[in-house]
């Protein structure tokens, strides 16, 4: 500990801060425009400059390291007149167009200007104009107002991981830009918005819709993502105008992915929901809310009655909320059935009976940094976790060693030590493999269970290099991704899995599919436990007689995709809840009912590491719309349900949670009770589908926002082969081809991806064009058209 | 009075001279051999170089022993050296000669740096504009490659050193020494924020010592002849022979290699005197980035750091910039605050507006549209630029302005009144002609 002196305030500091940390101790505002404290320091604003004794000049405070016995003075004449000196060169070419430009109001060159500006300028020669950029449909460029700060292009190379600005030319010419006819693409992009200290980087979409005086902030959380980013949403007679991060050091930090930033265009949307319907003959008709819901509680009893109660079921989005889904089961086992599950994507549920609790990351988010080696199992990382992914690029830094094995990889912008590439069905010998010589390396047993199936184990240079690097590990993680929970045997990787981090002495844990995938489990939104019944893939194989579906669009959401619509559609009675009138639903439902999405309604998210979040609505319900919770508990009351008679969601918060205010955290368990041999499954011949759930088409709320649908992420399918599976097959990349199961077929661009595995082609889920393939994995062919 | 330089002799041809073979026979590489040969520690001659009392050749006139014992000793992996041959500095052309001449000598002072500092790789950065010098020294270095003098096990020896040739595009601010390592590095030619210094975090983020190209020049007839030998050519604090390159109105301009603390009427006698008899005006002595001193004043000085630094101004790079009566002091002002808008990197807040300011204030003043208060604009600006920036390129922008305004302040008021030239178009017309030998 050093002692220093700030203002005449005598303090305690660590070595190795700077003095602006050390102000920030005391409270001393330093004005500042490059600093920030996630990004490397820059020290060219040079308007931290300060007064230190025995220094000839003013120092930055960013950039100069305390000392023992240093004192500092942040506000004394000399620091002032530095500051002013630099706050002149600042505005002498800034454009001064405050009363025109975003920014205006939360601005910090405005801000600071007010106490270090002159009131008068001394420049009076011709200012500097810069031509804008453009960035992409997120960001839009004012680049005349520019200051060179250069967060932006710190942002991008150091947290994004991948450079896509800079800074070009030289003195007065100097401009930040992104390289020639590239746009920034990085699914962080919207951060530079925050970062930018003018108004030089602002929101396309939010671009003069409001001024920041004239917006109420209140909190709210991600809907998206298993990370639940906590949000500022800002709102303006009653609409939501912008979402802004709320800083989280525990979740999100300081930033938000581009989806939890942008997807809240598809509130105020022309495809939302607003009025109850119910389909009269082929006509649809705008109703009461009470003729509507009388109408789905009259048929649930008649087809209960007539078929018995396991001919209903209800098919529930993860990104519910756990009130919703809890409410959901409820009502379900309510009238007598099983049928309930948020598990649509996923095909294998052999482990179900086998399940301990609710399947978690195993370990908090935070503590992610201090990991020294982590394996990841079937993800798309980057893109399926974008914040998740920043914090383990920050932790590489710091050496930890990512291991990978995916059947395709995209540029996770981050270094992989250890990449295995391999096709889906022979991930789990791979992981054999791993288990196998972990075992050697570590003179730990492997499990008898698996003792038959170690013959099948893969060794090889890849699989001997994971486990070296798992082996040598002290903090170790080994996480399940979305594509190992949506693999065709995902009880085998999530078994193997399980017994690699047993024997590494490693956490173990899921990084989860959605912003409720943890919550669905413990809200008991599943087939198993109190009483069982259909899961997702069971209800969509042979049609139930009534559906109900919340916030599901099953050719996008399921992994049957329209083979999933073909089987509702048969359905006596389709009742939809949703916040949006799909096209599909206006053929299969036969009821639509207007829920709220997030920012309309009360509710609560538990994230991947069980952190359960509760938030409020933060403007009105659209129309007729209304929340999730108290439709489905008024359904409840109209069936005479007992354990509906709640009235207020902290009541359903608690039912959800068991009679807990919060999780309860001896349900979050990753144990898989041991039963039976280990089979490893077989492998296929043909040519093999990976499908990745591509970040913007992955829910109904951003699959809605029209800038991010816009973004180089939501561009269309495309069949991408490595260069033997595309010669192997016949088909040339940059020409169409038709891809084909049993069930369907699509028509997509076939491309060269040296990423992905032999054997393999990769083509994007949740989409329309690939929709009609009825499957996310399995066999498929390609052919030339 | 002509003098033999240790560094560029009189003798030394543009053909041939330079090549390996001439460098041995004038005694060239014998300093490296008697280091390998007797093993000589490290620290004997980092001695040498302290004992010597050399100083930087690039401009800030640094110590050059000092540096080199900054270099962390056990630090373990990699240390680079790297010679600063970015000669961008107006009025500097001295290492072009070196390099051009005595290539060697850089390369055996190198070598012998690296030894002293237990570098294995080093790299020279010569300045883009002189290719053909490059081209040059990549000859050299293959030279002394086939002499078992660069390379692995140099003499036999268990020394290893590796130099290369790396040249720039042209920037100036890659001249300094943080930006010539960003360069290296293949990045923006940017300033470091220091500390850390180069000798703690340097190229690719080793320890590494950056030198000037006639600093390390003057390393091989330190170790031949010894510190004191080199400190006995100059004066105390100021050891050895300097190269400055006379420029402006003398009628021989051309590089002079002296020893410091010779008089400045010297070197100027040695240039040829200011041309056609005209009355010396004004006098740059170290580099366009140094304070401007009257004439008066330079005679009175003797060629060396202390004594211009005590006359108010800089030795810096040895750069004399030689200005008669028919100088128009706000032209020659605006031409090098031309040079240093033009020049800045753009990287922090003060140089990057501050140099386009002063620019355009004292273009202004020169076309006659100049302001009563425009003198005190420039002073402010110039303070508020000065000790403010991350690298020196800000003072280097502002010292010229403060001691052009300081010293000839009366021009520029005139210039302001009238809107006009103090001195006469005509003479200025006649003092500019070009001059023919």
């Amino acid at each position: 500990m050093l002692d220093i002196e700030i203002d005449g305030k005598q303090l305690q500091v660590s070595d190795g801060i700077t003095v602006m940390e050390a102000a920030n101790q005391v409270g001393a505002y330093v004005p500042h425009f490059c600093y920030h404290k996630k990004l490397s320091i820059a020290a060219n604003c040079r308007m931290c400059l300060v007064q230190v004794e025995k220094a000839p000049k003013p120092l930055p405070a960013c950039a100069t390291p305390v000392t023992n016995g240093m004192k500092v003075w942040t506000h004394s004449e000399q620091a002032v007149k530095a500051q002013k000196g630099v706050m002149e060169f600042l505005l002498i070419n800034h454009p001064l167009d405050c009363p025109i430009c975003d920014q205006g109001g939360e601005c910090q060159l405005q801000d600071l200007s007010v106490g270090y500006g002159g009131a008068q300028s001394r420049y009076q020669e011709e200012k500097r104009v810069v031509s804008n950029k453009d960035l992409g449909p997120l960001v839009s460029t004012d680049m005349t107002r520019c200051i060179n700060c250069t967060r932006c292009v710190r942002f991008t190379t150091e947290i994004a991981g991948l450079m896509e600005l800079g800074q070009a030319f030289r003195g007065e010419h100097a401009e930040i830009m992104p390289f020639v006819e590239k746009t920034v693409d990085t699914e962080l992009s919207g951060n530079i918005i925050d970062l930018c200290p003018v108004g030089a980087l602002t929101s396309k979409p939010f671009r003069f819709a409001a001024r920041a005086w004239e917006m109420s902030r209140r909190k709210s959380v991600s809907p998206h993502d298993s990370l639940g980013s906590n949000l500022v949403v800002q709102v303006k007679h009653d609409t939501v105008k912008r979402v802004l991060p709320l800083e989280n050091e525990e979740i999100n930090e300081c930033w938000l992915s581009d989806k939890d930033r942008f997807s809240y265009e598809a509130l105020n949307g022309a495809e939302r929901l607003t009025r109850p319907m119910v389909k009269q003959g082929n006509s649809w008709i705008e109703t009461e809310w009470s003729v509507a819901l009388e109408y789905v509680a009259n048929g649930l009893k008649s087809i209960v009655a007539e078929h018995g109660a396991d001919s209903i079921g209800a098919l529930a989005s993860p990104h519910a909320t756990s009130e919703e889904l809890y409410l959901t089961q409820s009502l379900i086992r309510g009238l007598g059935s099983g049928n309930v599950d948020f598990r649509l994507r996923q095909t294998d549920f052999s482990l179900d009976e086998r399940l301990t609790g609710a399947p978690w990351l195993g370990m908090s988010v935070a503590n992610i940094g201090t990991l020294d080696r982590v394996l990841i199992i079937g993800s798309f990382f980057r893109k399926d976790h974008p914040l998740i992914a920043q914090r383990v690029r920050q932790a590489v830094k710091k050496g930890m060693k990512v291991s990978a094995i995916n059947p395709a990889f995209d540029d996770w912008q981050l270094p992989i030590a250890n990449k295995l590439v391999v096709s889906p069905d022979q991930m789990s010998r791979r992981l054999l493999g791993i288990l196998k010589a972990l075992s050697d390396q570590k003179g730990v047993e492997v499990s008898s269970v698996f003792g038959e199936a170690l013959a099948d184990a893969v060794i090889d240079d890849g699989v001997l290099a994971v486990a070296g690097s798992l082996a040598s590990g002290r903090r170790v993680a080994v996480w399940l991704g979305n594509f190992a929970i949506q693999h065709g045997n995902a009880s085998d990787i999530h078994l193997l899995a399980h017994e690699i981090s047993r024997v590494s002495g490693a956490r173990f844990g899921f990084l989860g599919e959605a912003a409720n995938s943890v919550g669905g489990y413990l809200a008991g939104a599943v087939p198993f436990g109190k009483l069982k019944g259909k899961n997702a893939s069971e209800m969509l194989s042979t049609a139930l007689k009534a559906y109900l579906l919340l916030n599901v669009e099953p050719e996008l959401d399921c992994a049957s995709g329209f083979a999933a619509v073909e089987t509702i559609a048969k359905a006596d009675m389709v009742a939809v809840f949703s916040a949006f009138k799909s096209k599909a639903a206006l053929d299969y439902a036969d009821v639509l009912l207007p829920i709220s999405p997030f920012t309309e309604t009360a509710g609560t998210f538990v994230n991947c590491e069980g952190r359960a979040q509760s938030f409020y609505p933060v403007v009105k319900s659209l129309g007729d719309s209304r929340p999730g919770w108290k439709v489905i508990r008024v359904l409840g009351e109209m069936l005479g349900l007992a354990g509906f008679a709640l009235d207020s969601i902290e009541e359903v918060r608690k039912a959800s949670f068991g009679g807990q205010s919060s999780v309860d955290e001896s349900k979050l368990n990753n144990t898989v009770s041991r039963e039976g041999a280990f089979v490893s499954s077989v492998a296929t011949q043909g040519l093999q589908r990976v499908a990745d759930i591509p970040i913007y088409f992955c829910d109904p709320v951003v699959r809605r926002s029209s800038s991010l649908q816009a973004t180089k992420d939501a561009s269309e399918p495309v069949a991408r082969m490595n260069r033997r599976s595309l010669t192997q097959h016949g088909v040339e990349a940059g020409t169409r081809v038709r891809v084909s199961t049993g069930r369907g077929q699509a028509v997509v661009l076939a491309v060269e991806d040296e990423g992905v595995a032999d054997g393999c082609v990769r083509l994007a889920g949740a989409h329309l064009l690939t929709a009609h393939l009825g499957t996310l994995n399995g066999e498929v062919s390609v052919e030339r058209l | 009075m002509t003098v033999q330089g240790i560094i560029l002799s009189p003798d030394l041809d543009d053909d041939r001279t330079w090549r390996i073979g001439d460098y041995v026979k004038r005694g060239g590489y014998d300093a490296l051999k008697k280091i390998i040969a007797d093993k000589m520690p490290a620290d004997q001659i980092i001695g040498e170089v302290k004992k010597s009392a050399l100083r930087g050749r690039g401009g800030a006139g640094f110590p050059t022993g000092l540096k080199w014992s900054f270099m962390p000793r056990a630090f373990p992996g990699a240390k680079y050296l790297a010679c600063n041959s970015d000669e961008g500095e107006p009025g500097t052309f001295k290492d072009r000669d070196i390099l051009r001449y005595n290539p060697h000598t850089v390369i055996e002072g190198m070598i012998i740096a690296g030894y002293a500092m237990g570098c294995e790789r080093g790299y020279n950065y010569i300045h883009g504009e002189i290719f053909e010098v490059y081209e040059r020294f990549e000859e050299a270095l293959q030279e002394a490659r086939d002499a078992g003098l660069l390379g692995k096990n140099i003499l036999g020896s268990d020394f290893s050193f590796e130099l290369y040739a790396h040249h720039g595009y042209g920037a100036y601010i890659c001249g300094e020494e943080t930006a010539l390592l960003e360069s290296i590095e293949g990045k923006k030619g940017q300033p470091r924020f220091k500390p850390p210094f180069p000798a703690s975090f340097g190229l690719y983020g080793k320890p590494t010592t950056i030198n000037n190209t006639e600093t390390f020049a003057s390393i091989p007839f330190i170790i031949r002849e010894g510190g004191d030998a080199f400190l006995a050519l100059g004066k105390p604090n100021n050891g050895g022979t300097k190269l400055f390159s006379v420029s402006g109105h003398v009628n021989r301009p051309g590089n002079f290699e002296i020893p410091l603390g010779t008089p400045f009427s010297t070197l100027l006698e040695m240039a040829g005197g200011v041309r056609g008899g005209r009355k010396l005006k004004a006098v740059i002595p170290g580099g366009s980035s140094a304070p401007v001193l009257p004439g008066s004043v330079m005679m009175d000085c003797t060629m060396d750091y202390d004594s211009i630094s005590k006359a108010g101004s800089m030795l810096g790079s040895g750069a004399v910039i030689v200005m008669d009566e028919s100088t128009c002091m706000v032209k020659a002002l605006e031409r090098l605050s031309y040079f240093y808008f033009e020049e800045s990197c753009g990287q922090c807040t003060p140089c990057r507006e501050g140099t386009g300011w002063l620019y355009r204030v004292v273009h202004r003043i020169e076309n006659g549209l100049g302001r009563p208060d425009d003198l005190d604009l420039l002073n402010s600006v110039t303070t508020n630029i000065m000790g403010r920036t991350i690298c020196a390129l800000g003072d280097a922008a502002s010292m010229p302005v403060q001691s052009f305004v300081k010293h000839f302040g009366e021009e520029f008021a005139f210039h302001i009144e009238h809107k006009k030239c103090l001195v006469p178009k005509d003479v200025q017309h006649e003092g500019s002609k070009i001059y023919v030998a």
